[in-house]
Formats: structure tokens, sequence, C-alpha cells
């Protein structure tokens, strides 16, 4: 057959099967990038990775320095990072996830009335903004007025970024059921508020589920809102209305200290791996659902 | 009356939305007007920044923003494309596409300060072997890294829009004896064309608004950058850099960089969703 094939021909598909390998071989490449951070944080911070590092708050940069002079890896860990994250996030999501799936609701509910076309483009618009500006917007209406930077601020910024996140997949998964469950509720007599409770968001779960570990995950790294709002601390602090640490912003300072560079790379590596976590856990239970 | 409350709690959840973004803008504005008021029209187009005597602009860098952007864009095109082929053309719906497309999308959840460590502490002793300039900070090493930040975003949606090319068409180009890539040249990409433009447009609206990375990497002057090898700071990097210290005309200056920048990140978004929309119907 192949013989029959004119030049041009051979030329045509010589050149196609060029272009495929050219494809193939970029793609790969992209694969690099995330492998080579991933083993430049395990290699560098598998050291420090210790229980310490979990029990321990960060030590100050003379602690640091005058071990790294006795030649001893740098004593303390990041506890108050690891708290003050914790802190932030659970107060975010109590702030983003109720509110966000409400309006979700709404959404899916008034699919084509103005308000919820309207809403639907600003959750859109809330979407695009840097974090830096959602951090700065924040400073101006917590920070300034309590005249004190505090984890609460954090967490307002942190859940206005998760709330769009939050909304569209409520919408999405919502849309997704067949409208004869909610007729087959309504007609059996539920009220319109039992069969969205009872019957519309229970089913959806797993989708508002995923939808609400992606926000987290994706907010969790953030450090640009966090450095106008929270600022940083160096005891473990539970108050909400004073400065707390997070784990991004401790790779942030220990990234401005050189005495303290050692605590960047398991500090990154535990974050970063906690991220992936949530993610690959996320992509897991999604995939299960659409199965079903 | 318990339905009424539940509708009624859902309009207001709804109503919550608009407030915010309401506030979110007039915030902005409102802190900006004394920036603005100071020094006019100029604050756009002089390229004055001096703490001392307290004169601001904004020029340097939304220059300093748009370089690196558009180089992210450009940087990323190669790699962003051959990934949405593979997946949306080539292997679509193999188990390959599986892997390379969970891959990619984890690059996505790496947080932007982790790129930036890595920028720093391994491509940027690579720019300084290469010549670039004597730290190696600077446009071209934030754009490569910027570049790599936006890659999923980019592939992840033109891969969408590249599956949803009917069968018929590409089976059509077939019989007639297309080879693989004259179909993918003459019907895949013009049919998914605007689709993955806008997929483009959505990512160069990440490239603007990445903070961190870029902070760390762009070298934190305040001159236009004139060429790859200038150090410069992008409107977010400023912001993260100098808000810390700010008061008065300056946190105004800053507040009114944050409106420039919001305003430029929603009319790019603005534009990619209304072409999505119009390539959806």
């Amino acid at each position: 057959m192949k013989k029959s094939f004119t030049s041009t021909t051979r030329f045509r598909l010589a050149k196609s099967s060029f272009f495929f390998y050219l494809v193939c071989g970029f793609s790969l490449v992209t694969l690099i990038p995330l492998f080579l951070i991933l083993w430049e944080l395990i290699r560098k911070g598998y050291a420090q990775f210790n229980p310490s590092l979990f029990t321990e708050v960060a030590p100050t940069s003379m602690e640091a320095m005058l071990a790294h002079i006795s030649g001893a890896p740098i004593p303390g860990g990041i506890l108050n990072g690891i708290t003050g994250t914790i802190l932030i996030l659970s107060l975010a999501i109590l702030f983003a996830i109720p509110l966000g799936i409400t309006t979700g609701v709404y959404l899916a509910e008034k699919q084509d009335k103005p308000v919820a076309r309207l809403v639907r483009s600003l959750s859109d618009l809330l979407q695009g903004i840097p974090s830096i500006v959602i951090g700065v917007i924040v400073y101006i209406w917590v920070v300034k007025p309590m005249s004190s930077y505090s984890a609460l601020a954090g967490s307002v910024a942190l859940a206005i970024m998760m709330l769009p996140m939050v909304i569209r997949s409520t919408e999405e998964s919502l849309k997704m059921l067949p409208t004869s469950l909610k007729e087959a509720g309504l007609a059996l007599g539920g009220s319109y508020a039992t069969v969205v409770l009872r019957i519309l968001l229970p089913s959806a779960f797993s989708g508002l589920f995923t939808g609400s570990l992606l926000a987290i995950s994706r907010v969790m790294g953030e450090t640009a809102p966090l450095l106008v709002t929270v600022l940083g601390a160096t005891t473990v602090n539970w108050d909400i209305t004073r400065p707390v640490s997070a784990a991004s912003l401790l790779i942030w300072e220990f990234y401005n200290d050189p005495n303290l560079a050692g605590l960047i790379w398991s500090t990154s590596l535990l974050l970063l791996l906690i991220i992936l976590g949530i993610n690959l856990c996320a992509k897991s239970i999604a995939k299960r659902w659409k199965i079903q | 009356m318990k339905d009424k409350i539940f509708r009624a709690s859902l309009f207001v959840a709804a109503c919550l939305i608009i407030i915010l973004t309401a506030s979110i803008v007039y915030g902005l504005v409102s802190q900006s007007l004394d920036a603005f008021s100071n020094f006019g029209f100029g604050f756009i187009t002089s390229s004055e920044w001096d703490s001392r005597n307290d004169v601001y602009s904004a020029l340097p860098f939304i220059m300093g923003t748009l370089l690196t952007s558009v180089l992210a864009l450009l940087f990323c095109i190669p790699f962003s494309l051959s990934v949405s082929l593979f997946n949306g053309e080539y292997f679509r719906g193999h188990r390959a596409s599986t892997i390379l497309s969970s891959v990619v999308d984890l690059l996505a959840g790496v947080p932007s300060i982790v790129f930036g460590l890595w920028g720093f502490y391994t491509l940027r002793p690579l720019m300084v072997e290469m010549g670039v300039n004597e730290q190696g900070f600077g446009v071209l090493l934030s754009s490569i890294v910027l570049a790599i930040m936006i890659i999923p975003y980019a592939s992840s949606l033109s891969a969408e829009f590249l599956a949803m090319v009917p069968n018929d068409l590409k089976e059509g180009a077939y019989s007639l004896g297309a080879t693989r890539l004259e179909v993918i040249q003459r019907v895949s990409l013009p049919a998914a064309g605007s689709g993955i433009f806008a997929a483009y447009v959505l990512a160069f609206g990440r490239a603007l608004g990445e903070t961190m990375a870029v902070t760390m990497l762009i070298g934190n002057t305040n001159n236009i950058p004139h060429g790859l090898g200038d150090t410069g700071n992008t409107m977010a990097s400023i912001i993260a850099n100098q808000f810390g210290e700010a008061g008065g005309l300056k946190l105004s200056s800053l507040m009114a960089i944050g409106l420039l920048l919001f305003l430029i990140t929603a009319s790019i978004n603005f534009i990619a969703k209304y072409i999505m929309k119009m390539v959806r119907q």
C-alpha cells in the first residue's frame, strides 16, 4: 500500500506525524515543572520534616543564626502557622460556604430572572478580582476600623475568594439533578423549603462537597491577601481580633530572613502536600459522582 | 410561613453578593479619589514614584504588568496548545489524557508563593548563567514562571472547546483525504477558534493579577522595564511590596493602582466570558 503514495502525500503524512510527536513532546515537557518543584521541596525539606515542625512555634532570627553557626538544624517548627491557617480557614469556611450555597440555590431556582443573571455575572466578576486587591479592600473594611490586623480580616478576604467557586459549584450540581426529583417531592406534599433542604441539597451533596473542597484548597496557599490583613505573629494565638500567623505567611517570612531559610522547604512541602491531597481527594469524589 | 422565610433568605443571600461587589467597587473608588484628585490624569501617564516627595504614578507598573503578562502568554502558547490538542484531539477519552490533564490540573493548585520560591532558587541561577543580568531577577524570569502558572487555565478550557468540535466535520475532512494535521489546521482549530481565544484571554487575566510569585522574581524597581533583562514592578507587586508601610497619599495611590488593576482584569474577564457565551449559543 505505502508504495503507491505519491511523494507529496508522503510529505503530508510525514508532516502530520511530525506534528503529532511535537505535540506529545511539548505536552510531556509541561509535566516537568510540577515534578521539579516537588523534587526540590522533598530534597531540601525532608530533613526538617520532624515532629517539632508540628509542635513548636517558629524560631526567632537569633535562635536560627546561633543554630546555623553551631551547625545544628534550625530549632522550632511552624505550630503558629498551622494553628493560624486552621483558624483563618475555618472562619472563612463559616462565612463563605453557607452564603455561597444559599446563593447557588437561588441561582439554580431562578435561572433567568434579572436578579439571578446579575448575581451570576457579579460572581464571575468576583472570581476574577486579583487576590491582592481583595486584600487591600478588606484592609480598608476591617483592619482600619478595628485599628489592628486580625485573623478575622484574613478570613473575610479568603471567604470573598471562596464565594464564587462555592456559588458556581452549587448551581451547577443542582442544575444537573432531574426536574422530576423536585416534582416528585412537591407532589408528595413537601413544602418548597423541605424539598430543597431534604431532597435537592442531599442529592447534590457530593457536588457541593467537591466544590467546597476545591475552594478551600485554592485559598489555603494564598499569601498576598493575608500579607495585608493578618500580618503574622510569633506565638500561637486563637483570638480572632488579633494578628495571627499562617503557613503561607511563614514561608514569606522565612524567605525574607536568610537565617530562617532552612525552614522554607519543609513548610512549603507540608503546605503543597496538603493542597495537592485535598485536590486529588476532591477530584476522585467528583469522578465517582459523575459515574452514578 | 416557613416557605416564605426560606424564599426570603435565598433572595437575601443573592442580594448580599450584589452588595458585596458594589461595596468592593465603592471602597476602591472612594479610597483612590485622593490620588486622582492630586495627580489628575497624570497619575496614569507619568512615570514618577517618589516616596520622599510624595509623588506617585501608575505608568511603570501598568507597563510592567502588561509586559510580563503578554510575555507569559506568548511563552505558554506552545505548551498549552499542545496539552489541549493532546487532551481534546489526539487522546480524547484515552487514559493518557486523563493522566496528563490531572497532572496539569495539579499544577494549578500549587500556591503562588511556592512557584516564587522555585523561581528564586532554581530558575534564577539559570538566568544568571545565561547572562540575562547579574542578579537574575527581572521581566524574563517572572514571565517564565507566570507562563507555567497559567498553562493549566489556558489548556483545560481550550481542550474542552476542541472536544466540542462535531465529529462529522472532522470525518468529512478525513474522507476527503486530509491528514491528521490538516484536519487540525483546517477544521478543529478554526471551529474551536473563538473558544480557544477566550481561554487565552482568561489565562491572560490570571497573569495580570498574580502577586506573590511576581513580587519575588521581578526585582522590585519602580521604573518602566525596557527589555527582557530589565527589572521592574507590576501593579500587584507594588501593592504587596509597599502596602505595609503606606499611609496618606501613598496609601491612596496604591488603592488607585488596585482600582486600575481591578478595572483591567474585570474588562479582560468580561471580554472572555462574552466570547464564550457567543460560542456556546
